[in-house]
């Protein structure tokens, strides 16, 4: 078989249709700077194996990966360890070369550790039922979103301000066209927690993100006794790895639990792909979007798997499914997988325990060398400062000793969303300190 | 040959109505329940919503497939059976019977006319 995949004039003739007059018009959208700055000049139509595999490391090793720099940037995706048992598992090609399984009873591994997924995550939020999960954290959110305004029959809900923006930004796509309208709930700029006291008997949810985009834990109790005044639910995305330490959602009364999984034992590549967490009480089940797995047993008795509840997905109900949703994250779903059973439950809580320490650490080590927080609100693993000097100019010198700063907040150019995970050490977070207190001092110009 | 009492009348969609003054009390036919096999769940409409004829008032979930319900006429909501969301078993066991499902009142009488009685509706399912 040829490797070319189509001949020139088969590519013009695509191009003419679409509109455009080369490949290169299929950029255009991407800015002129970041164009400029890309530099294929080296990669030629064709070079043998051997050039071809030595420029591309020469190229890779202009990046800053995470083995050889310390990470504070996290805002949605995190380095959190993994251990090598996860990449063990994972790799096998009874995992890695399947797909969803289309003729799932016979793929008992498969709908197996399908099957050990929802347990944890039930485990892990204080839910009655997980699905097999979804493509990420924010179509998982919209989902739910949507999931609540049908089972309330409402057709408005209420966002915090400081949801993470890429998660607004899809459950606004996912409302838009089915005509649900979407309420801001403020945030306290004092604690940088959200004001709860917006609901109206319109509203079929309040969304919490916990901690919120600011890193923030918000009072979910507070959120849940709001909601039911007014017969409303609350629809709760959560960062795992904050479940090691705080209460779940679950046995706060939280309607609806969803959350980013990244953070279990799946790498960040360049921000995907994502691993969906989606939970819910049992009463919700036949609305609950995705696949299930159910324990059963076989015509002899022994224990066996099945998908189950098929009956909401669209393969079956066409226009009326739940969702669209007829499959799982399944290679990230088993990484999450063996990612909680070789930390186990002591790990897990270790792991957790040691982000809320490394990073109040930080904290309160830039606020003794004169870089304050700017919200008061207790912090899991984030939190945001106040730079003495913009954050892109402050990230410049963090990259000179081999430091990937945190986020610059949208807006507020000298703040800085920063992040601290387990794997950070106290002379990376010491380090970080030096240079933010340089600009303090004003040894930076 | 299913069983058809003949005091009810029937709709295409294959519900039964029993008539009592401006309330009629509704549910599925043996014939349907036979033809979708064990039902597993039955989702019923909230007491007070009002239906417009052929309007979807719930579903019905067997082994099988999932199907929904059409009110074959319209009116509000006054009472459901809630006891078929816990125990499906009535619809097919006892259809006409334990597993009504809702009572309409009805908003439109003469949309009785448009149902049809149990030879009819034997006719119809080609018995």
């Amino acid at each position: 078989m040829s490797y070319l995949p189509n001949t020139a004039a088969e590519r013009s003739k695509m191009l003419a249709a679409i509109g455009v007059s080369s490949i290169k018009d299929l950029f255009v959208h991407i800015p002129q700077a970041v164009q400029d700055a890309a530099d294929f000049s080296g990669l030629t139509d064709s070079l043998d194996d051997l050039t071809l595999q030595r420029k591309l490391i020469s190229l890779s090793s202009n990046a800053a990966d995470l083995n050889s720099n310390a990470c504070f940037l996290g805002a949605g995706i995190y380095d959190h360890y993994i251990p090598p048992v996860v990449g063990a598992v994972c790799n096998r090609s009874e995992f890695y070369t399947a797909y969803t399984p289309y003729q799932p009873e016979v793929s008992q591994g498969v709908l197996q550790s399908i099957y050990e997924f929802q347990s944890l995550i039930t485990r892990l939020t204080g839910m009655d039922v997980a699905n097999a999960s979804m493509y990420d954290g924010a179509t998982a959110l919209a989902e739910a979103v949507i999931m609540s305004c049908d089972l309330t029959k409402r057709r408005s809900v209420v966002l915090p301000a400081n949801l993470h923006p890429s998660l607004r930004s899809v459950v606004e796509t996912y409302l838009e066209p089915l005509g649900i309208s979407i309420r801001t709930a403020a945030q306290n700029a004092e604690t940088g927690a959200t004001e709860i006291d917006t609901l109206t008997e319109d509203d079929a949810c309040i969304v919490l993100q916990q901690p919120n985009f600011h890193g923030v834990i918000e009072d979910l109790s507070a959120a849940v006794a709001a909601a039911k005044v007014v017969g409303a639910q609350t629809v709760v995305s959560v960062d795992p790895m904050s479940l090691g330490l705080l209460e779940t959602p679950g046995s706060l009364g939280v309607d609806i639990v969803v959350g980013e999984g990244q953070g279990l034992g799946c790498f960040p590549a360049f921000g995907g792909p994502l691993l969906g967490l989606f939970a819910c009480k049992k009463e919700y089940i036949r609305r609950i979007p995705g696949r299930i797995v159910g324990g059963s047993v076989d015509t002899s008795g022994r224990r066996a798997y099945t998908m189950t509840l098929r009956t909401r997905e669209q393969d079956i109900r066409r226009d009326t499914a739940t969702s669209n949703i007829c499959t799982n994250q399944a290679l990230f779903a088993l990484a999450a997988t063996v990612y909680l059973s070789v930390m186990g439950k002591q790990g897990f809580k270790d792991a957790s325990t040691l982000c809320v320490q490394k990073s109040h650490y930080l904290a309160a080590k830039l606020a003794a060398a004169g870089v304050p927080q700017r919200f008061s609100g207790p912090f899991f693993k984030e939190f945001v400062i106040t730079c003495p000097a913009p954050v892109v100019d402050i990230n410049k010198a963090l990259l000179e000793k081999k430091i990937i700063g945190g986020l610059p907040l949208p807006g507020a150019p000298n703040d800085m969303l920063v992040c601290v995970t387990e794997q950070r050490t106290k002379e990376e977070l010491d380090s970080f300190v030096d240079v933010l207190a340089s600009f303090v001092k004003g040894e930076v110009a | 040959m299913s069983n058809i009492p003949a005091d009810l009348l029937y709709s295409k969609s294959h519900e039964w109505v029993r008539v009592d003054g401006d309330t009629v009390t509704i549910g599925i036919t043996d014939h349907a329940q036979e033809e979708l096999g064990d039902v597993v769940y039955a989702s019923l409409p909230t007491v007070g919503r009002v239906l417009a004829a052929e309007d979807v008032f719930g579903t019905v979930e067997s082994v099988k497939a999932v199907s929904d319900l059409y009110s074959p006429l319209a009116g509000e909501v006054v009472e459901v059976n809630s006891a078929l969301e816990d125990d499906q078993t009535a619809i097919n066991g006892d259809p006409y019977g334990a597993a009504w499902m809702l009572k309409l009142r009805l908003s439109d009488a003469g949309q009785l006319s448009s149902l049809m009685d149990a030879d009819a509706y034997r006719a119809e399912i080609g018995e």
